[in-house]
C-alpha cells in the first residue's frame, strides 16, 4: 500500500499530535519511507505461525489480594500541570463514556 | 592516581580496604564530569551534593565495619529513563523536563542497598527512540574518542561518560541495541541482559516487550559485578524472571576450551560491515580457538527481516505507552487558552504532545499508531509477530548448535554527528545485528576490539541463549584477557 | 394501510464491579468514597516505569461468575491494551480483553415475565476482566470551567458481562437484570450497589420490523447512562417508539448508519445523542506486552465449581419440589437472598410446615424486617423461635391472631420465651366448655345473626367471632365459628 495524506492525518488524530499543514507532506513521506521498508514482511512466509507477543514463556504471575499503602496525596498530584488541594484539574471534560 | 583507568570492583576494593574514602573516589569524579560534561553532554543532570553526602554515608558504614558489598561506595552513572526519588526523569524529553518520579526504579533500590553512589543521570535520545543522542533536548552527546561523532544511543551518555573517564560505572537500557551500540561506539563493554533477568519497575517504557536494563563498564568483571546487583526477581515487574541470580563474578573466570561458538553467516558476510569490523571479529575466532573453542558456522535465515520487525512493534508498543503523555496528569501542558478549538481538551492533548515530543518520538508514535490502526493491524502488527517468532525459532536451532554466538555489534563504527539525523531509515538500519536479541529476549554483550586506523573503537558482539549471561561474561573475560585490553578512557584535556 | 409488526431486540452489557480488597493490577484499596486521590499508586496514576500485576483474587471472583452464568472458562486468558484518551484514563489505555475473555459462551435463565410457570434464557457471549476508569467532576465554581479529576476508582476490577440480544421487551431487560442481580448477590462477588456505580448498565437496542413481507433491522444504538433498572426500563420502553418515528421518517436500516451511542437523561425522559467522534471505534486492541497470559487449570475450575453456592433457581425449584411452595412463594423468598432462605430452612428443619413459614416470612417476617429496616441476622426472632410458635398453632396450643401478638412481644422482648410472652400478653388455655358457653351467649344475644345464617348468609358469623375475642381474648376464632355454626344448625332443626 501507499502511505497518503489522509492517513496521516487520520493517524495524527488518534495519536493526538496536531500536524500543521505545511508539515503533512514532508510527514507523509518521511511515514511512506518507513512504512515501504517494513513492507518487506510481506515476503515472509508466516501461515500458521502463532504471533509472538512476549519473549518470555512465563504465564500466570499473580499477586494476592493484600492491600499495600497508597501515595500521599501530594505526591500523588506533585507532578500534576494543574490542580487543587484534592484533584487534578484540566479542561472541561465533556459528558463522554467508554 | 589516575582513577578512570581502575575498574569499578578495584575502586570498590580499595573503599572497601580504607586506601581511598569513597568521597575521595566520588569527588575525583565529579571533578571530571565538570571538566569535561560541557564538551561531551555525557550527564543531563549531575547530583553532586548528594553523591558526597551518599559517599560519606558509607565511609561512616566501612568505618564502622559494617559488612557491605563489592561495590559499596563506588560511583555509578544511571541513564535518565530509570526513576528516581532525588532527580528528575526527563527520559531526554521536554515531556518530562520536570517530571520528579515519586518512586525509585526496583534497580535503582537495589543499587543503592549495595552502597553504589549516583553522581547523575546520563543523556539519552528521546524516550530512548533513537542510535545518536541527538534527539535529546539537552543536546547530543559527543563520542570522547572523536568530538564530532556520536557517542551512539540510545544509552549514549552512559557509554560517553565511561570512555571520558567521568564514572567507572554507568547503567543504561537496550531496547534494540541501546546499550550494545553507544558501548562499540565509545570503546566499553555493555551486557543487554536476558528479557525478564532485570526488573523493568520503574524503567520508564519505550517498547514494553524489549525493553532491558544493564549495565555499562571498561571491565567485563565490572559487567559481572553490576548485573549482580540488579538482576533478580521482582514481583512487581509481571515479566521478571523467577530464577536465581548466579555469582556471575566467580564463574566469569571459567574455562572456555568446550565451548561451541557459532558464527552468524549472515552477519560476517554482510556487505555492509566494515571490513575492519569484519577482521576484528575474525581475530576473536582465532583466539578463542586457540583456547580450546570449537568454532560453528550458524545460519540465522530470518535475520535479514530484523529490522522490518522490530521498527512495527517497538513503534506499536511505543505509540501505546507514550499514550500516557497528554498532559493531565504529569508533564508538560501547553499553554492552550488562546485557541478555541471544539473541545479545550482535545486541543490540550493535541497541542501538549506536539510541543512535548520530538520529531524522532512523533513519528514512531505515528508509525505505530498506524499498525495498530483497523485495517492495518494484521498486515503491520500481526505479520511483524509472526516473523519475531521465527526470527526466535532461528536462534533457537542456533543454540542447539553453539554454546555463543560471536558477531559484529553494528555495521559501521561511530558516524558523525548530523550524518543520519535526515534519514531516519539509514539511522534504523545501523540497528542490524543488535534488534535479533531484543526481539528473541536473549542476552547480548558488548567488548572492545582494539581501534580502528582513524583511531575509533571497534567492538564484538556475542549472544547466548535466555540466561546464558555467565557464558557471555566468561568469553568476553577470556577475549579481554588475552586479546584485547587497553586504556579505554579516551584522552581529553 | 398495514401497519408495520415490530419487535424490538435488546442487548445488555453489564459492568459489575468485584469486592476485592484490592485494584485490578495494583494494591490499592478499592474502598468506596475515600476523599479524592488518597487510593493512588504509581500503578493506577500510570506514572510512567510503573508495572501491573494482575490481583489473584479478581480472577477467582470471575472464575466463580462465569461458572454460575454457565459460562465456558478460558484454559488461557490474555490481557489487551484498548487505546483511548480521556482524563479518568491516566495510561491513555484501559487494560482489558479483547479476544480471550476469561469466560465465555454462557447462559441466564429468569422467570418469564409474560408467564410466571415459564423460563426464559438469555444467552451470554462473554464476560470479561478490565480495570474500571477514574472519575471526572465538572467544576464551574469561581468561573472556572474545569474538570476536576479523582483517580480512586481507577484501576478498580470490573467483569463485563456481554449478553446476546435475547431480550425482546424493557420487561424481559429488567427480568434478566433482576436475576443477574441476585445471582452476583448470592455469589457475593459484588455489592451490587447501584448508587455507588457498583453495576452499570448498557444497553443495544433496534427494532426488527415485518414489513413488505420482510424483516427489516433499524440502526443498533447504544444506550448508556442508566442508573437504576427503572431507568433502563423507561430508556427501553422509549427508545421502542423513537426508532420506530426514526424509520419511518428516514427508512435507515442497520449497515446504512454507524453505531450511535445515546444517553438517557432520568429527569426529562428522553435519550439524547452523544458526541461522536469519529476515530471513537478504533481502540487499536493490541495484547499488554506488561503482563503475561493467565492459565487456568481444569482442577482450578472444578474446585470453583465444586465450591459454589446454591444459585437462586436452584433453590426456587428446592423449594417448590421438595416444600411445595408455589412459584411465586419461592420466588418471594429467595429474591430476598440466602440468608432469608437459610432461615426458611432452619425454621423448617424444625418441624414447622413449610407452607405456614413461608407465609410467616412473607407476612411478619418481611414486614418487621422492612419497618426496622434491619437485615434478616438482626431480627429478634430467630428462625427456631419462630418454628415453634407456629408449631403451638399448628398443635391448637394457641390461635393465629393471639401468635402475631406473641411474635410482635417477641420483637420487643427478644430474651421472652414462649411462656413468658403468653402470660405477659395474658394468654391461656381455654377449655371447651367455657367457649361454648360464650357461644350460647352470643347466639341469644343476637337472634338477627342467627335468622341471617339459618337464611343462608354466613358472612355473619364474622361478626360473632369478633364478639367472642371481646368477651375472652383466648378465644379461638376458628373454634368460635365451628360451635357458632353447630348451635345455628341444632337450632333450625329443633324449631
Ligand atoms: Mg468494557
Ligand atoms: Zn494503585
Amino acid at each position: 500500500m501507499q502511505l497518503s495524506s489522509a492517513d496521516v492525518l487520520k493517524v495524527a488524530k488518534l495519536a493526538r499530535l496536531h500536524i500543521s499543514e505545511a508539515d503533512v507532506q514532508p510527514t507523509t513521506a518521511q511515514l511512506a519511507r518507513i512504512v515501504e521498508m517494513v513492507q518487506q514482511l510481506d515476503n515472509v512466509p508466516t501461515e500458521g505461525i502463532e504471533p509472538m507477543a512476549h519473549a518470555l514463556d512465563v504465564h500466570s504471575v499473580l499477586r494476592p489480594d493484600h492491600r499495600l499503602p497508597s501515595l500521599d496525596r501530594q505526591a500523588a498530584l506533585s507532578n500534576a500541570p494543574q490542580r487543587d488541594q484534592e484533584c487534578f484539574r484540566v479542561p472541561p471534560v465533556m459528558g463522554h463514556d467508554h | 592516581m589516575k582513577l578512570e583507568e581502575l575498574s569499578a570492583l578495584d575502586l570498590g576494593r580499595k573503599i572497601a580496604g580504607r586506601t581511598l574514602s569513597s568521597r575521595e573516589v566520588v569527588a575525583y569524579f565529579l571533578e571530571r564530569i565538570a571538566r569535561f560534561n560541557s564538551s561531551i553532554t555525557a550527564f543531563s543532570q549531575v547530583c553532586a551534593d548528594l553523591a558526597l553526602e551518599k559517599a560519606d554515608q558509607i565511609d561512616r558504614q566501612i568505618a564502622s565495619g559494617m559488612a557491605m558489598g563489592p561495590l559499596a561506595g563506588v560511583p555509578i552513572a544511571i541513564k535518565d529513563i530509570l526513576c528516581t526519588r532525588e532527580m528528575r526523569t526527563t527520559c531526554g524529553s521536554r515531556m518530562l523536563e520536570n517530571f520528579v518520579a515519586p518512586y525509585d526504579a526496583t534497580s535503582v533500590e537495589k543499587m543503592e542497598r549495595a552502597g553504589l553512589v549516583t553522581l547523575g543521570k546520563t543523556n539519552m535520545d528521546e524516550f530512548a527512540m533513537g542510535a545518536s543522542t541527538e534527539t535529546s533536548i539537552f543536546g547530543a552527546t559527543h563520542n570522547p574518542w572523536s568530538l564530532e561523532r556520536t557517542a551512539g544511543g540510545s544509552s549514549g551518555g552512559s557509554a560517553a561518560a565511561l570512555a571520558a573517564g567521568m564514572t567507572p560505572l554507568s547503567i543504561g537500557t537496550d531496547t534494540g541495541g541501546s546499550i550494545r551500540q553507544p558501548a562499540a561506539f565509545c570503546g566499553v563493554c555493555g551486557l543487554k541482559p536476558t528479557y525478564g533477568r532485570v526488573s523493568r519497575y520503574g524503567l520508564v517504557a519505550f517498547a514494553s516487550s524489549l525493553d532491558q536494563i544493564g549495565p555499562l563498564a571498561h571491565r567485563v568483571e565490572d559487567l559481572a559485578a553490576c548485573l549482580e546487583t540488579i538482576a533478580g526477581h521482582d514481583s512487581r515487574d509481571s515479566t521478571s524472571i523467577n530464577a536465581p541470580v548466579p555469582q556471575y563474578t566467580r564463574l566469569i573466570n571459567r574455562s572456555i576450551s568446550n565451548m561451541r561458538i557459532g558464527v552468524v553467516r549472515e552477519q560476517i558476510e554482510h556487505a555492509g560491515l566494515a571490513p575492519e569490523i569484519r577482521s576484528a571479529v575474525n581475530r576473536a575466532m582465532e583466539f578463542l580457538t586457540g583456547l580450546g573453542a570449537t568454532i560453528v558456522d550458524i545460519g540465522l535465515p530470518h535475520s535479514r527481516y530484523s529490522i522490518a520487525t522490530y521498527y512495527v512493534i517497538a513503534p506499536c508498543e511505543a505509540s501505546s505507552n507514550l499514550a500516557r503523555y497528554d498532559g493531565a496528569h504529569y508533564g508538560l501542558r501547553a499553554d492552550t487558552k488562546s485557541l478555541h478549538g471544539e473541545s479545550p481538551l482535545e486541543d490540550m492533548y493535541c497541542h501538549s504532545r506536539s510541543q512535548g515530543f520530538g520529531e524522532e518520538v512523533k513519528r514512531r508514535i505515528m508509525l505505530g499508531t498506524f499498525a495498530l490502526s483497523s485495517g492495518y493491524y494484521d498486515a503491520y502488527y500481526r505479520k511483524a509477530q509472526q516473523v519475531r517468532r521465527l526470527i526466535f525459532d532461528d536462534y533457537h536451532r542456533a543454540f542447539e548448535q553453539a554454546d555463543v554466538l560471536l558477531g559484529p555489534v553494528t555495521p559501521t563504527t561511530a558516524f558523525r554527528l548530523g550524518e543520519r539525523l535526515q534519514d531516519p531509515v539509514q539511522m534504523y538500519l545501523g540497528d542490524l545485528f543488535t534488534v535479533g536479541a531484543n526481539l528473541a529476549g536473549i542476552p547480548a554483550l558488548a567488548i572492545p576490539a582494539g581501534n580502528d586506523q582513524a583511531g575509533l573503537p571497534l567492538s564484538i558482539q556475542l549472544q547466548g541463549p535466555p540466561l546464558a549471561e555467565e557464558k557471555l561474561l566468561s568469553v568476553a573475560y577470556q577475549l579481554e584477557q588475552a586479546l584485547f585490553f587497553q586504556p579505554r578512557t579516551a584522552n581529553l584535556s | 394501510m398495514t401497519v408495520d409488526a415490530y419487535r424490538q431486540v435488546i442487548g445488555l452489557e453489564v459492568h459489575v464491579q468485584l469486592s476485592t480488597q484490592t485494584k485490578l493490577f495494583c494494591g490499592c484499596s478499592t474502598i468506596f468514597g475515600q476523599p479524592p486521590n488518597t487510593q493512588v499508586c504509581p500503578v493506577c496514576l500510570g506514572l510512567p516505569g510503573s508495572l501491573p500485576v494482575l490481583n489473584q483474587h479478581a480472577t477467582q471472583l470471575a472464575i466463580k461468575t462465569g461458572l454460575a452464568l454457565n459460562c465456558q472458562i478460558a484454559a488461557t486468558t490474555k490481557w489487551d491494551r484498548k487505546n483511548y484518551f480521556y482524563p479518568d484514563l491516566p495510561k491513555g489505555y484501559q487494560i482489558s480483553q479483547f479476544d480471550q475473555p476469561i469466560c465465555y459462551e454462557g447462559f441466564l435463565d429468569f422467570a418469564d415475565p409474560n408467564d410466571e410457570k415459564a423460563l426464559r434464557r438469555v444467552r451470554i457471549i462473554r464476560a470479561h476482566l478490565e480495570e474500571d476508569a477514574g472519575k471526572s467532576m465538572h467544576d464551574e465554581a469561581a468561573g472556572r470551567a474545569d474538570s476536576r479529576i479523582d483517580l480512586n476508582r481507577t484501576g478498580t476490577p470490573l467483569l463485563e458481562i456481554v449478553s446476546y440480544p435475547d431480550m425482546h421487551s424493557p420487561d424481559e431487560a429488567k427480568g434478566y437484570l433482576t436475576e443477574l442481580k441476585l445471582l452476583l448477590t448470592y455469589l457475593g462477588v459484588s455489592d451490587c450497589n447501584m448508587q455507588e456505580g457498583s453495576l452499570r448498565v448498557d444497553a443495544n437496542v433496534n427494532l426488527h420490523i415485518e414489513s413488505a413481507g420482510r424483516t427489516i433491522a433499524t440502526p443498533i444504538v447504544e444506550v448508556k447512562n442508566m442508573n437504576s433498572f427503572r431507568a433502563v426500563e423507561r430508556a427501553l420502553v422509549y427508545e421502542v417508539d423513537r426508532q420506530f418515528a426514526e424509520w419511518k421518517k428516514t427508512g435507515r436500516e442497520k449497515g446504512q448508519a454507524p453505531k450511535q451511542t445515546r444517553g438517557w437523561d432520568d429527569v426529562t425522559g428522553v435519550t439524547l445523542p452523544q458526541r461522536e467522534k469519529e476515530e471513537s471505534s478504533d481502540y487499536r486492541y493490541f495484547p499488554d506486552p506488561d503482563l503475561v497470559p493467565l492459565k487456568i487449570e481444569k482442577s482450578q475450575i472444578e474446585s470453583a465449581s465444586n465450591a459454589l453456592p446454591q444459585l437462586p433457581s436452584q433453590l426456587r425449584a428446592w423449594l417448590q419440589t421438595e416444600h411445595g411452595l408455589k412459584p411465586y412463594d419461592a420466588d418471594v423468598i429467595v429474591s430476598q437472598g440466602s440468608h432469608l432462605v437459610e432461615y426458611f430452612q432452619t425454621a423448617v428443619a424444625a418441624g414447622a410446615p413449610a407452607k405456614r413459614i413461608s407465609s410467616w416470612i412473607q407476612q411478619d417476617v418481611l414486614r418487621a424486617l422492612k419497618e426496622r429496616g434491619i437485615e434478616i441476622s438482626a431480627l429478634p426472632v430467630p428462625a427456631t423461635k419462630l418454628a415453634s410458635l407456629v408449631n403451638a398453632i399448628e398443635s391448637g396450643e394457641i390461635d393465629t391472631s393471639r401468635a402475631k401478638e406473641v411474635f410482635y412481644f417477641w420483637m420487643e422482648n427478644p430474651s421472652s420465651d414462649l411462656v413468658a410472652a403468653r402470660s405477659a400478653l395474658g394468654i391461656s388455655s381455654v377449655d371447651r366448655g367455657e367457649i361454648e358457653e360464650v357461644c350460647r351467649q352470643l347466639l341469644d344475644e343476637n337472634p338477627q345473626v342467627v335468622a341471617q345464617v339459618l337464611e343462608g348468609n354466613a358472612k355473619g358469623l364474622g361478626s360473632l367471632i369478633g364478639l367472642a375475642k371481646k368477651k375472652n381474648p383466648n378465644a379461638d376464632p376458628k373454634l368460635v365459628r365451628e360451635l357458632c355454626q353447630q348451635m345455628i344448625e341444632s337450632r333450625r332443626t329443633s324449631s
